[in-house]
């Protein structure tokens, strides 16, 4: 069993490649997001992580809410400016490489919330990868935001340090 | 033992004349317009003589180019009753001066009455003397404006940068 016995590689299979691909190989399929949900759209994104919709076929291992352990954060619900400095924190505390997906109208752009307290968009203080609309998004739309940040780290990858 | 509120009224503006300005009747609500000097005094009579011993709401409105004064305290007070109809809910209010508002604290007769006052003065500027911790609760810390004056605009977001931004310069990690 196993690479020996596989034909396309025949007898004693190889793999040629790079170590900046193979690590973003891994990268790509092992994602593990840090959830920072704070209004409706937190509840989509539970719907996600669920059996139904479940995450973990990605490599997206159930997300615990560790930033050390996280290199992807899904930020998912209206943010005020109070919060805004507790979102920035746990992006600070995440370790690189990093990535950020903005989930729903509240997150991308402060959704109906035209306010005092609310921010207009989380790229005021993250760098945003992928922005996903929707009031709340539908989980499959977060999938594809997911299967995009694996076509980024795919195509453009991290350096390897 | 049905509530009779003409001898509530009648008790408090013995004890304290004029206490009770107006009564308001209305779609079966009760609501008192009361004295702002007596407020607390009102409020230790009503739990202590009366038994209104759960104050389930203390907010404010601002009447700004409404009327004078600007601003009314509102306090809702419930008395329990071991019978249905003996349980029983009247408002109070009291009516603040629109420049530099005052009123005393509640929170020596309800304590629960201390995070609502604060969310009051972070909200409508309006400071209870004799309260134990007067902050702000909701807003950050050294936000200036107080956001549900009618004369503030909503959808300024200046002075939340701000404090956002004074937030990120003390540091992140």
């Amino acid at each position: 069993m196993g690479v020996n016995s596989t034909p396309l590689l025949g007898g004693d299979g190889f793999i040629t490649t790079t170590i900046e691909s193979f690590a973003n190989w891994g990268r790509k399929n092992s994602l593990w997001p840090m959830p920072f949900g704070t209004a409706c759209c937190a509840i989509e994104m539970m719907g996600v992580f669920a059996s139904r919709f479940d995450l973990s076929r990605f490599g997206a291992e159930v997300a615990r809410f560790s930033p050390r352990q996280a290199d992807l954060m899904i930020v998912s619900g209206t943010i005020t400016y109070k919060m805004a400095s507790v979102c920035r924190r746990i992006y600070d505390q995440m370790p690189e490489p990093k990535w950020v997906i903005a989930m729903g109208s509240c997150t991308c752009g402060g959704g109906p919330f035209d306010s005092y307290a609310v921010v207009q968009g989380i790229d005021e203080f993250l760098p945003v990868d992928v922005y996903v609309g929707g009031c709340p998004p539908r989980p499959e739309a977060v999938i594809d935001a997911v299967m995009k940040i694996q076509k980024k780290i795919e195509l453009q990858g991290a350096p390897v340090v | 033992m049905s509530f009779d509120l003409s001898s509530l009224t009648d008790s408090l503006n013995t004890e304290f004349p004029g206490a009770v300005k107006t009564i308001i009747e209305y779609r079966g609500e009760t609501t008192l317009v009361v004295l702002k000097e007596k407020v607390s005094e009102i409020c230790r009579s009503l739990k202590d003589d009366f038994g209104f011993t759960f104050l389930a709401d203390l907010t404010a409105v601002d009447y700004l180019e409404v009327k004078t004064p600007r601003y009314e305290v509102v306090y809702h007070v419930h008395r329990f009753g071991p019978e249905f109809d003996e349980n029983i809910r009247i408002r109070l209010k009291a009516e603040v001066e629109g420049k530099e508002p005052t009123i005393d604290s509640v929170t020596p007769v309800w304590s629960g009455a201390d995070w609502l006052e604060r969310e009051v003065y972070d909200m409508f500027g309006i400071e209870f003397t004799g309260h134990p911790d007067l902050r702000r609760i909701l807003m950050p810390d050294d936000y200036e404006p107080f956001p549900l004056r009618k004369d503030f605009d909503v959808r300024n977001r200046e002075a939340s940068k701000r404090s956002f931004e004074k937030e990120l310069e003390r540091g992140t990690e």
